[in-house]
């Protein structure tokens, strides 16, 4: 089992975390195109390598937070509170 | 090249197996091909098949950075089957269906299909009563489904756990019985000499490091054993296509996971159709060899790992000792995991790509094996016209702008 660092909580279990979806996208404005929205609500970064990703930590504190992870290794880099 | 045959099995047996000729060359790459197909599994080798086959185009190279069928080819758990919800899907999977049924004897090569059938168990009167909708969406697509009540089930599964105080009891399932297993690495395999004793080029341990363009159109691509130019250019690259996609700036809605899958030492037969449970989250068929081959869902989080992580074996464990409290003795031998594409519908994306002369065959996230054939087909018929077979229209890129989704996700009743 694989530990996950809470910025809130300190490191727990990797079953509490629960992934969401790639960090930073940022939402179009109401006039945007639908490609401009399916660009949004759609396609991937899939990152191979460090990604940036918002997970929540369901089974523990229930913060959003953004941790930083290598999908091939699935070492954890570093995790931040959301808005920090 | 040597046709296979019980003629010549004797013949070679009698021999001393000396006289038996490599299955396909190992060609050095061309300066140009029309045809480069990047990924060298059931998919890239079925759309070369059927591009020299039905299409005429033998001037075609698939090039392969491990070995032919390494990737998801040789690491999936077999299961063909056609049970999908929307006529688009059941037209595209039964295709494939049929292909498989005609294959070994169209390849020459024994792909050990074995319709022995699949059953998904109902853990509730209220799942039997969706499975009765699914069930009846489904014939209206002319695809083989039955809907089971519990001593039917009973019938095709005797070792299942019989106790009715369970969290998750028998109460019905359905079937298709034309659905089965069939051997992953032969499907690789036939493709492959097949596509070969038709010229096309496979060059294997030939990674792809860039992607060639002029003029706004793509003119080849760069591997590890130099630049090989293309009319046209291919992509069936499964959990890989993201990062080589992304090398000609084409987006893609995939987000890759690892889909792990084990086998228990081997047994007598005790299991004799194809059985799945998607309320326990596992699903196992038994191989000839006599070993269980279980699997579940996807691993928790993005990878592009090919091993699974603890918790979902645990899972995937936990629920088959749920349905079949009789295996709780027996031992896992191997364990192992593969990339997988998921697409936000749990539906293919196919054929061309708005970057010209570039086309796809992906998305087929969990469920990839079973669609080698018509997959492969589709490939092939968009890299010879530069348009969309009729059947992978449905399945086009541009699906996402349009909202015109083919969400599998909730319809097949199959978690993906």
């Amino acid at each position: 089992m694989q530990r996950f660092p809470c910025p809130h909580c300190g490191p727990r279990d990797e079953i509490e975390f629960h992934y969401a979806a790639d960090a930073g996208k940022t939402r179009p404005g109401r006039q945007s195109s639908p490609e401009d929205w399916a660009r949004y609500r759609f396609m991937r970064k899939n990152t191979k390598g460090t990604a940036r990703e918002l997970w929540q930590h369901a089974g523990g504190c229930g913060q959003w937070i953004c941790i930083e992870r290598d999908t091939v290794s699935h070492a954890v880099i570093g995790s931040e509170a959301l808005g920090s | 090249m040597t046709r296979y045959s019980a003629w010549k099995l004797l013949e070679q047996g009698l021999a001393g197996q000396t006289g038996w000729t490599p299955a396909w060359r190992m060609p050095v790459p061309k300066p140009s091909y029309d045809v480069v197909i990047v990924g060298g599994g059931g998919h890239g080798l079925s759309a070369a098949y059927y591009l020299a086959e039905r299409y005429g185009i033998r001037n075609v190279a698939v090039v392969e950075k491990g070995w032919l069928g390494g990737g998801n080819t040789g690491r999936n758990t077999t299961v063909i089957r056609s049970n999908y919800y929307y006529p688009e899907s059941a037209r595209l999977y039964d295709l494939s269906v049929r292909l498989y049924e005609g294959l070994s004897r169209e390849l020459n090569y024994n792909i050990m299909l074995s319709q022995r059938g699949m059953l998904e168990i109902a853990h509730s009167p209220a799942e039997l009563e969706l499975y009765a909708r699914m069930v009846n969406a489904m014939r209206i697509n002319g695809i083989d489904m039955e809907l089971l009540d519990p001593q039917d089930v009973r019938k095709l599964v005797p070792i299942l756990n019989p106790d009715e105080d369970i969290r998750y009891p028998n109460c019905g399932g359905m079937f298709q019985p034309r659905a089965g297993i069939a051997r992953h690495d032969a499907v690789a395999w036939g493709y492959a000499r097949a596509a070969d004793q038709r010229g096309v080029d496979l060059i294997q341990s030939c990674e792809v490091t860039g992607v060639s363009m002029a003029g706004g159109r793509v003119t080849g691509v760069e591997t590890t054993r130099g630049a090989i130019g293309a009319g046209r250019v291919g992509l069936a690259l499964a959990g890989n296509t993201t990062p080589i996609a992304s090398m000609v700036g084409l987006e893609l809605p995939l987000q890759s996971y690892t889909l792990q899958a084990m086998v228990s030492e081997p047994l007598k037969p005790c299991l004799h159709t194809v059985v799945a449970s998607l309320g326990i989250g596992v699903y196992l068929s038994q191989s000839d060899k006599g070993e269980l081959v279980m699997g579940g869902g996807l691993d928790r989080a993005p990878s592009y790992t090919q091993r699974g992580n603890l918790p979902m074996t645990q899972n995937i464990i936990s629920g088959l000792l749920e349905l079949f409290p009789c295996f709780e003795s027996l031992k896992v031998m191997r364990q192992w995991g593969g990339i997988v594409d998921v697409s936000p519908d749990s539906s293919p994306i196919l054929g061309p790509t708005p970057v010209d002369g570039l086309f796809i065959n992906c998305g087929w996230g969990t469920g990839g094996f079973k669609a080698i054939p018509a997959g492969g087909l589709m490939l092939a018929h968009a890299l010879a016209t530069g348009e969309h077979h009729e059947l992978s229209k449905p399945f086009d890129y541009d699906r996402f702008a349009r909202a015109r989704l083919v969400d599998e996700a909730a319809g097949a009743g199959i978690a993906h």
